[in-house]
């Protein structure tokens, strides 16, 4: 079933239809524009970054030493009081303290040492009670962003929002037309089944301008969230994603006849890469061999190189490994999907 | 119907088989339609009317048989076949959120030579219509734009599968007038249907369809006349007095040709209208029936299906 190379006219005109029979769908323009805005203002909102919260440090009774009251004295560390020993003993077994301060000589530091908050509370005890020296090191604090939860799950939402809007958008687009039998009309027609696709994907982009500018926009403002790399390797980064997650929805849709049909395989696309490609937590947490499998997905690719991108500030060049496993995400399911689409 | 020149044929199709599993659609069907005229498949739902034009405009590959569209062919040219063809299939629904003006613009878009878009919405009359959205129109309106969409390329031979189904009588004669005036440009068509009065008032020829056959050929005239009938009478006995008629009995009257009986009322086909009515109500009082009502009519296109079939046209 396939017939050619695009013609510039019909592909253009394909692409203007697909355009405007988007921007006339006030609801599709929510979900593609409005809901990944939402979504990155609640979570970058919740998870912007805060001063550290303080170490819970228990004593028993009511100690007054010299060091109990340095503890209290610093406002790294919260001092809770407990009564006995046993009920000391309990809090801290239950993860409510992160170590217990016992009144000996010298004064015991009880913790348990694989929690680590038990960590940071042993060396806040140590620099309250001046056994490390700070002036030691000098210290110099820092306060441009990169290193927040923020900062790492603002490029996984583009990334994500990019594949959710690629996918759905086509996946949706492509059953109505099948079930409208519009697709059927067309293939009586000498319009190049390339053409036909392509659309997809060259609509896409023109969507992709405003879809990016808005939401790095927020993410850049609204959020702090860096962006340390060219516009132009952002950019090319952002397109690129946006093309490939055209692809594959193209690729998706090419057989389903139904809009229920495709959703269900646009859920079984999606939710591993949710998950597995690293848009809310890193995929490294993950055992280390199936590492080269997640690198292979496309949505791990664009989320790497746009960190790397945003955070790391990764040049053109330094992105040019994932952006080829973008590109053959683009090649590969648009031709498989020219192959085996299903017009009637 | 005549063997035409070769280079006169519009469309030529033999032997055309298509089966779906066990289902056998289309058995063994052949057509020849010359340039310049109009030939209409007519049969019930599912009769293979369908599929056999769905084979023709290349949708549908047939599991046996040979098509020369324009004397080219699905397998070598078809590319010159789709630029030539102008199709309207059943149960389209166009895209709703663009404009008749855009949809035509983008169906013209597909084709090298074509027409000026407002000729052809001055042609189905939706010129005032061209900023309306698809959504807006009506079902009439919806079905002369998918017209439209088959006339912008100024296509050599126009299919059409049941271009009025659904439509009321004003909507339908609309689409007809279209449609002949293709004819009086010297176009060529090929159309299902199963209104016999849209088969004949279109068609220069018809071929009549049941279960994947041609059990019909010719003009409509000629179709026709192959019942050897001068009319048609139908005959409803009152309530009650119905068993008083044999079938036998109505077949001996002077003209009767055929007698068939539909529930209580019957069906006379008759050679001598004159002779056979006067005969027939003299038996009628004879046997003490009483007339509900009688009438009669020139033999149409749906009683030579009925002749043939025993079903009728839109029992589907």
């Amino acid at each position: 079933m396939v017939n050619g190379l695009p013609r510039w006219t019909e592909l253009a005109e394909l692409t203007r239809h697909r355009t405007l029979t988007f921007l006339r769908q006030p609801e599709a323009v929510f979900w593609v524009f409005a809901f990944p805005l939402v979504l990155s203002a609640v979570l970058g909102f919740a998870f912007q970054g805060r001063e550290p919260a303080p170490s819970r440090v228990g004593v028993v009774g009511e100690a007054m030493e010299g060091w109990v009251a340095r503890l209290e004295d610093d406002a790294r560390i919260e001092l809770v009081r407990f009564a006995t020993r046993e009920e000391a003993d309990r809090r801290l077994a239950g993860g409510h303290v992160d170590a217990l301060v016992l009144s000996m000589d010298p004064p015991e530091l009880r913790l348990d040492p694989v929690r680590a908050e038990a960590e940071l509370a042993r060396l806040r005890v140590l620099v309250a009670v001046g056994e490390v020296e700070h002036e030691a090191l000098s210290i110099e604090e820092v306060t441009e962003h990169g290193a927040r939860y923020v900062d790492f799950l603002f490029p996984g939402l583009l990334g994500m929002s990019l594949m959710g809007t690629g996918l759905w958008s086509i996946g949706f687009a492509v059953a109505d037309m099948r079930q409208r039998k519009v697709l059927k009309r067309l293939l009586v027609t000498p319009m190049r089944r390339a053409s036909y696709l392509a659309s997809f994907l060259c609509s896409r982009l023109l969507f992709l301008a405003a879809e990016l500018a808005l939401l790095t926009a927020f993410g850049v403002w609204m959020l702090g969230v860096p962006l340390r790399t060219s516009l132009f390797t952002f950019t090319v980064v952002a397109a690129f994603g946006a093309v490939a997650f055209s692809a594959v929805g193209l690729l998706v849709a090419s057989r389903a006849r139904t809009i229920e049909g495709v959703s269900g395989l646009l859920n079984l696309v999606m939710v591993p890469m949710w998950l597995g490609s690293g848009v809310f937590f890193s995929y490294e947490r993950f055992p280390e061999s199936v590492h080269p499998l997640l690198r292979a997905l496309p949505l791990t690719a664009l989320n790497d190189a746009l960190r790397a991108g945003m955070i790391d500030g990764a040049s053109f060049l330094q992105v040019v490994p994932e952006l080829a496993v973008i590109a053959a995400w683009t090649v590969v399911p648009f031709f498989l999907a020219l192959k085996i689409f299903r017009w009637t | 119907m005549l063997d035409i020149d070769a280079s006169r044929l519009a469309v030529r199709a033999t032997g055309l088989v298509k089966r779906f599993g066990s289902l056998t659609a289309v058995d063994g069907l052949d057509l020849q339609l010359a340039r310049g005229t109009c030939l209409a498949l007519l049969g019930p739902n599912g009769a293979g009317k369908t599929t056999t034009i769905e084979m023709l405009e290349g949708l549908v590959r047939p599991d046996a048989g040979e098509i020369e569209i324009l004397g080219r062919s699905w397998r070598s040219d078809p590319e010159g076949i789709r630029e030539r063809i102008g199709v309207q299939l059943q149960e389209t629904r166009l895209q709703e959120k663009v404009t008749v003006l855009e949809t035509l613009t983008l169906f013209r878009s597909f084709y090298r030579e074509g027409r000026d878009l407002r000729e052809v919405l001055e042609v189905v009359g939706l010129a005032e219509k061209r900023d309306a959205r698809v959504e807006t129109l009506s079902g009439g309106q919806h079905q002369r734009l998918s017209l439209a969409c088959a006339l912008v390329s100024r296509p050599e031979i126009l299919f059409l599968d049941e271009p009025t189904t659904g439509l009321d009588p004003q909507a339908r004669r609309r689409v007809w007038e279209i449609v002949e005036g293709f004819k009086s440009g010297g176009g060529t068509v090929l159309m299902t249907t199963h209104y016999m009065e849209e088969a004949e008032r279109l068609a220069d020829d018809v071929v009549i369809v049941d279960a994947g056959k041609v059990i019909a050929k010719g003009s409509p005239a000629a179709v026709i006349g192959s019942l050897h009938a001068e009319s048609i009478v139908e005959l409803h006995p009152r309530d009650g007095t119905a068993d008083r008629l044999f079938h036998g009995a109505l077949l001996s009257l002077p003209g009767v040709s055929e007698v068939r009986a539909e529930g209580a009322a019957f069906t006379l086909v008759v050679t001598d209208t004159q002779a056979s009515v006067a005969a027939l109500l003299a038996h009628l009082s004879e046997v003490g029936v009483e007339l509900e009502s009688l009438q009669t009519h020139s033999p149409t296109l749906e009683d030579v299906f009925v002749a043939l079939t025993g079903k009728h046209l839109r029992d589907g």
